[in-house]
């Protein structure tokens, strides 16, 4: 599996992302992962611990949302989701289909800690 | 078994580090702050493969990428095609297995220079191995580059290695339902292979119009040939294919 090597991926730009915004906490990390993107939600929330050890994302929480496969018909143009193995348009059956969501794999956004002006002073 | 899913340490490890080691003080009472980020998560590995696209375009060289399980021939069907096309093409061959020298012995023993990549326990090939790899090889001399990716039929389809082509063999000794087994693998295919035909006399089981059908239904628009590394028509079509797809790539290069 390579869900591994993905969360390091992801690390990276998170780390990234986090150091644009003075290297705060990161709280947690949302992605979407497509049914078709190749990745398994439960296999990178296993392996997300192991690539944010030691990293500013040590503490956060992975929230992985799952993008289902939705096809669009090039005969009736309908837009209908469809299971993996079988993409087929799901309301007049044809094969002739294009998918339009459920092959990506992003991170939509992270949540870092602001310290309240309080404490900052 | 597996260095990327963590599988050797166990369940109970792996799920552990949520709890352990607290990273720096932690601040109380601050409040949080939601950034939209959305970007492709291998957006580095996308970035090396555009660049590898770049270098092979460079230097007039068609890229393909072979996937496919362990032992559906593809190191045979690179002999086969290194052999047929001597004297007309120049060819290379990236080699990726976990251990061993082996395939790159077998394809330098074909007259071919070749690269093996030794992933370790990593079970695919990446944007930055290949190109690695590439400065070991003598690309401005080459027509047709193969990478021969590890042999598995999840994790190489999420890696885009820079290749113009993706491959994808599917042999008869397997069951004609892996389309619908390995759907973002078959998916990912710009051609489909169907292999070791020459030994469908003897198994039963597999069907080929099953098997086109399987890849119809993961929604698999390329091209499929049935063939053998013995030769005949399928193999003829097979290096059709290469030459056809090594002027396209010329032409647009022009």
């Amino acid at each position: 599996m390579h869900e591994l090597a993905v969360c390091q991926a992801l690390i990276d730009q998170v780390e990234r992302v986090s150091r644009q915004h003075g290297r705060r906490r990161v709280l947690s990390v949302t992605v979407s992962v497509g049914v078709l993107s190749g990745v398994e939600g439960k296999l990178l929330e296993h392996a997300f611990p192991l690539a944010a050890a030691g990293t500013v994302a040590e503490e956060a929480t992975l929230v992985v949302e799952s993008v289902p496969v939705t096809v669009r018909c090039r005969t009736c143009r309908a837009e209908t989701e469809a299971a993996p193995n079988r993409l087929v348009c799901g309301a007049c059956r044809d094969w002739q289909v294009d998918v339009i969501a459920g092959e990506e794999m992003l991170l939509q956004r992270i949540e870092i800690e602001v310290e309240t002006v309080a404490e900052a002073v | 078994m597996c260095r990327d899913c963590g599988c050797s340490l166990g369940p109970s490890a792996a799920r552990a580090p949520f709890a352990a080691q607290p990273a720096g003080p932690k601040a109380s009472h601050g409040h949080v702050e939601s950034i939209e980020v959305i970007t492709a998560i291998l957006d580095a590995n996308d970035r090396v493969a555009a660049h590898n696209r770049a270098h092979f375009d460079a230097h007039g060289v068609l890229a393909v990428n072979l996937m496919s399980s362990p032992g559906s021939g593809k190191t045979s069907l690179l002999e086969a095609t290194i052999r047929a096309l001597q004297g007309e093409l120049k060819l290379g061959v990236i080699e990726g297995d976990l251990a061993t020298e082996n395939d790159a012995a077998r394809i330098r023993a074909c007259g071919v220079p070749a690269v093996q990549i030794t992933t370790g326990n990593a079970c695919h090939l990446d944007a930055q191995m290949v190109h690695d790899a590439l400065h070991e090889l003598p690309l401005g001399g080459l027509d047709v580059l193969f990478v021969e990716n590890v042999g598995n039929l999840v994790c190489p389809a999420s890696f885009d290695l820079g290749a113009h082509r993706n491959v994808t063999l599917l042999s008869v000794t397997e069951g004609d339902d892996k389309p619908a087994k390995y759907p973002v693998m078959f998916r990912a295919g710009d051609l489909t292979l169907i292999s070791k035909v020459d030994l469908l006399p003897h198994l039963e089981d597999f069907s080929v119009e099953r098997a086109r059908q399987s890849l119809r239904q993961v929604g698999f628009a390329g091209g499929i040939l049935e063939l053998s590394r013995r030769g005949g028509e399928g193999f003829a079509a097979w290096l059709g294919w290469l030459r056809s797809e090594l002027a396209s790539r010329r032409a647009a290069a022009a």
